[in-house]
């Protein structure tokens, strides 16, 4: 019997995976749950909220559409004034239904110095966005939003969105879509300047 | 002499004004605007930077007929792929291109398939190796077999049968 014993003990053993490999194995399966997970909860999140402190970025500006003769700002040059960011793209319909309006509110706090517009041309060609901007006689600073660097910052959801931020850097309001009316856009811009 | 020389010159002019006529037409091709096929050639490497998953040579869009528009000229302009699809990047950021660049995280869509296929058909390799029945003694004559018996079971008694 103890043989019989010994036959069978030495009999192949069947061999799993070794422990250093399923430690791999499922290490790397975490890792890219996280990966994905976290990737599914910034697209969740949307556009940057109200009370959220903008980083700097800096756009790099159109010729004659430029700030003080530079080719490009930095969201740092403006501390101190409101800051409209406005998303647009020349082949965006509802970006028409607000170019005027947005153009009219420009032309009436310009002279104040203490608002700067700003419009981020979002994935765009040039040729097309000047056409567009000669079109609707815009003359804020204007660039384009090259990489989709500033759009991606801001987790827009489209075009046109716009963005009011505060003296200290700070973002206030959100407008997802065109604005209505000028006073619609003055109504925020007040709201900002009174403070 | 000096009417042979004179007709000589204009023979000379003539042969020139005639090679020039004939070079012409090879000159004006060089000039010639991009075809669709070439501007194709290149957009079915990218894909549009608004709407997802689809190819610049096939997206209906205003903007996408804009962007082919942009290739053309630049195509024209002597710019190579490489220089276009560069511009792209730039301009759209690295998600217009057909194919991730092979950097950081976007190494992942490069590794992560393959190694699964290999795990996988290394997983199915080991389950049909356990699936394969195991050599055991032959059943003595008229001995019935039971099917579900237990490979180890099995082994044990024809050890103890040997032994017998």
């Amino acid at each position: 019997m103890e043989n019989v014993m010994t036959e069978i003990n030495e009999a192949p053993v069947r061999r799993g995976v070794p422990l250093w490999a399923q430690i791999v194995i499922w290490v790397v399966l975490l890792a890219l749950l996280i990966l994905v997970g976290v990737t599914l909860n910034k697209r969740k999140q949307g556009t940057v909220q109200p009370g959220d402190v903008i980083p700097n970025f800096t756009l790099p500006l159109f010729e004659g559409y430029q700030y003080e003769g530079q080719a490009e700002v930095k969201l740092a040059d403006f501390k101190g004034k409101v800051v409209v960011l406005n998303f647009w793209a020349s082949w965006c319909k509802p970006c028409e239904q607000e170019a005027a309006e947005l153009q009219e509110a420009w032309e009436f706090y310009e002279p104040t110095g203490e608002v700067v517009f700003l419009g981020a041309d979002y994935v765009d060609t040039e040729p097309e966005a000047r056409v567009y901007l000669q079109k609707y006689g815009i003359t804020f600073f204007n660039g384009p939003d090259m990489g989709t660097r500033i759009s991606q910052l801001f987790r827009i959801q489209g075009v046109p969105e716009t963005y009011f931020i505060d003296r200290t850097g700070t973002l206030r309001y959100v407008q997802v879509g065109p604005f209505s009316s000028l006073a619609q856009i003055q109504q925020q811009i007040d709201i900002l300047l009174a403070e | 002499m000096n009417r042979k020389l004179r007709i000589t010159h204009y023979a000379i002019f003539l042969l020139l004004i005639l090679a020039a006529l004939i070079a012409s037409p090879a000159a004006a091709q060089d000039t010639n605007p991009p075809t669709d096929d070439e501007v194709n050639a290149v957009a079915k490497q990218l894909y549009c930077p608004v709407c997802e998953n689809t190819p610049l040579d096939v997206c209906p869009t205003q903007a996408c007929a804009q962007w082919r528009d942009l290739i053309r000229l630049k195509l024209s302009q002597g710019e190579s792929e490489a220089d276009i699809k560069q511009y792209f990047v730039e301009n759209y950021g690295a998600r217009v291109l057909n194919e991730p660049p092979r950097e950081g995280l976007n190494w992942l869509a490069y590794i992560v398939p393959p190694l699964a296929i290999l795990a996988g058909a290394v997983f199915l390799f080991r389950a049909l190796q356990r699936m394969k029945k195991p050599v055991v003694a032959a059943p003595a004559q008229g001995q019935e077999v039971d099917a579900n018996v237990d490979d180890y079971v099995a082994r044990l008694e024809a050890e103890v049968k040997k032994q017998k």
